[in-house]
């Protein structure tokens, strides 16, 4: 599967690993996260906290907004796109947006089919909460996968729901004889060839990446121990009392996620982490991570 | 005694330097503070955010031991370890490491949509014709001093160069099968 196209796809996937991808507003937030240390930003006209909390339509980022904050910095810079909306990724993809996250932030434009990503030259993240979703992305033309967590929350337990998921599956495949794969990949829903790579080489063809409710170091920490291979962090930056200290501190605790003398001295002296939200005060209704299938 | 191949692991796509290192059958160790370095022979630096490595390398205290690894020993760096190690650079807040006198342009082909596989002409005696290059976002190499030598071309742009002990290249050898670079850069300047 790794042609030319899907080769640099996964490439740049690869490059950002280790790091820390930020969710910015502004060209301001992004120098920040540039400075913090970020391998990468996503802008977004509101982080998902907001997003949850002012309810309505949420859509593809406005282009001029995303140009100020390409020209802001020289990292990658992210967007997202609905799910379903490839009329939206074609935007995207003409503004020169370095990835496309497919996301459960926004409002779903398409309740049945995602994005036919193979059709891009621009790579695509996708979220997943068990290892059938994150194949049947990667399938689709996924060159990055992620946790889907609950964005906005503060909440780490969903991001690891969904990582524990994924790596516990995978495990189980590798235990599996050939004969026992085809009912298995049924059972998933998931393409017969990715379950068979699973088997073979005991991990996902791309790289497995977390985000949705990483609000500290240790919640970085946690989940790259989890098998994460960068973090994605979201509401936790830019809603806490201290953006830029605490972007230093999250992206030190993603390189010694191993490291717990390091990941204690990056988390002295931080303010206010933001407030977060337990799952049962988020109506069901309102949870992100059930969008997408 | 077999030599230790650290490379350097604050972020990016170290793991799979790690495993051409492997194939080759020399050991590697992933390097993320002064105790990993000194027990290398040479060292690798990865592909990956050069931002982030300049920016964890000050924080780090890794700045000078890098630069007395570099005067003596070999390292190889590809595409951000390519602008770690050069004299000067555009756009970043940090000097780099000034181990190898050239000048790099970051981002120089453009942004992800822009990035491309491509066949380069190695310039190396016995060295294969040609070599699939993988550029992501890769920069330019837009002036070298004497001291450096060019090692490989795609067009008029040198993609790989070196001067005694340090090798660079613009795009990633360590994403693709072929092992010739890495070989070359064991045996040419570590053996």
């Amino acid at each position: 599967m790794l042609n030319k196209e899907f080769l640099l796809k996964v490439g740049l996937a690869e490059m950002l690993k280790g790091g820390v991808i930020m969710d910015v507003t502004n060209a301001e937030q992004a120098k920040i996260a540039e400075d913090a240390g970020a391998v990468a930003v996503m802008a977004l006209e509101r982080i998902p906290a907001d997003i949850r909390a002012d309810g309505g339509v949420a859509r593809m980022s406005n282009p001029t907004m995303i140009k100020q904050i390409q020209d802001a910095v020289s990292i990658p810079v992210m967007a997202k796109c609905r799910i379903g909306h490839f009329a939206e990724a074609q935007i995207l993809e003409a503004v020169g947006v370095d990835f496309i996250d497919e996301s459960e932030v926004l409002t779903p434009a398409d309740e049945h089919n995602h994005i036919w990503k193979h059709d891009f030259k621009v790579p695509f993240v996708c979220g997943c909460r068990d290892l059938g979703e994150a194949l049947r992305r990667i399938g689709e033309g996924a060159a990055m996968i992620r946790t889907k967590g609950e964005a906005g929350s503060g909440n780490i337990v969903e991001a690891v729901r969904h990582m524990r998921s994924v790596q516990s599956e995978m495990k189980r495949v590798q235990t599996l004889a050939n004969d026992e794969l085809m009912k298995y990949a049924k059972d998933l829903g998931a393409p017969f060839e990715l379950v068979q790579y699973v088997k073979e080489h005991g991990k996902l063809p791309v790289p497995n990446f977390s985000a949705g409710g990483i609000a500290t170091p240790a919640d970085a920490a946690l989940m790259m121990q989890l098998g994460a291979e960068t973090n994605f962090v979201g509401s936790g930056i830019f809603k806490s009392a201290d953006p830029e200290e605490r972007a230093k501190a999250i992206v030190m605790a993603t390189t010694y996620y191993d490291d717990p003398d390091k990941v204690a001295k990056a988390s002295e002296k931080l303010g206010e982490a933001m407030a977060g939200l337990e799952m049962g005060q988020i109506p069901e209704a309102e949870l992100l991570n059930k969008r997408g299938w | 005694m077999s030599k230790t191949i650290g490379v350097l692991a604050l972020q990016g796509d170290y793991a799979k330097h790690a495993e051409v290192i492997r194939k080759l059958k020399y050991d590697t160790l992933f390097v993320r503070d002064i105790t990993a370095l000194k027990k290398c022979d040479a060292l690798i630096i990865p592909g990956g955010e050069s931002t982030t490595f300049l920016n964890l390398i000050d924080k780090l205290g890794l700045r000078k031991p890098l630069m007395e690894f570099g005067r003596e020993k070999a390292i190889m760096g590809t595409c951000a370890g390519l602008i770690i190690l050069a004299a000067k650079t555009d756009g970043l807040n940090f000097e780099p490491l000034k181990l190898i006198d050239l000048e790099v342009s970051r981002n120089a082909y453009g942004r992800q949509i822009d990035s491309f596989v491509a066949d380069i002409e190695l310039k190396i005696n016995g060295a294969p014709a040609r070599f699939e290059g993988v550029f992501i976002r890769a920069p330019k190499i837009v002036k070298v001093s004497p001291d450096v030598q060019p090692l490989a071309y795609y067009g008029d742009d040198i993609v790989m160069a070196a001067n005694k002990n340090i090798l660079v290249a613009t795009f990633h050898p360590e994403l693709t099968e072929n092992l010739y670079i890495h070989n070359y850069f064991l045996t040419k300047f570590v053996s």
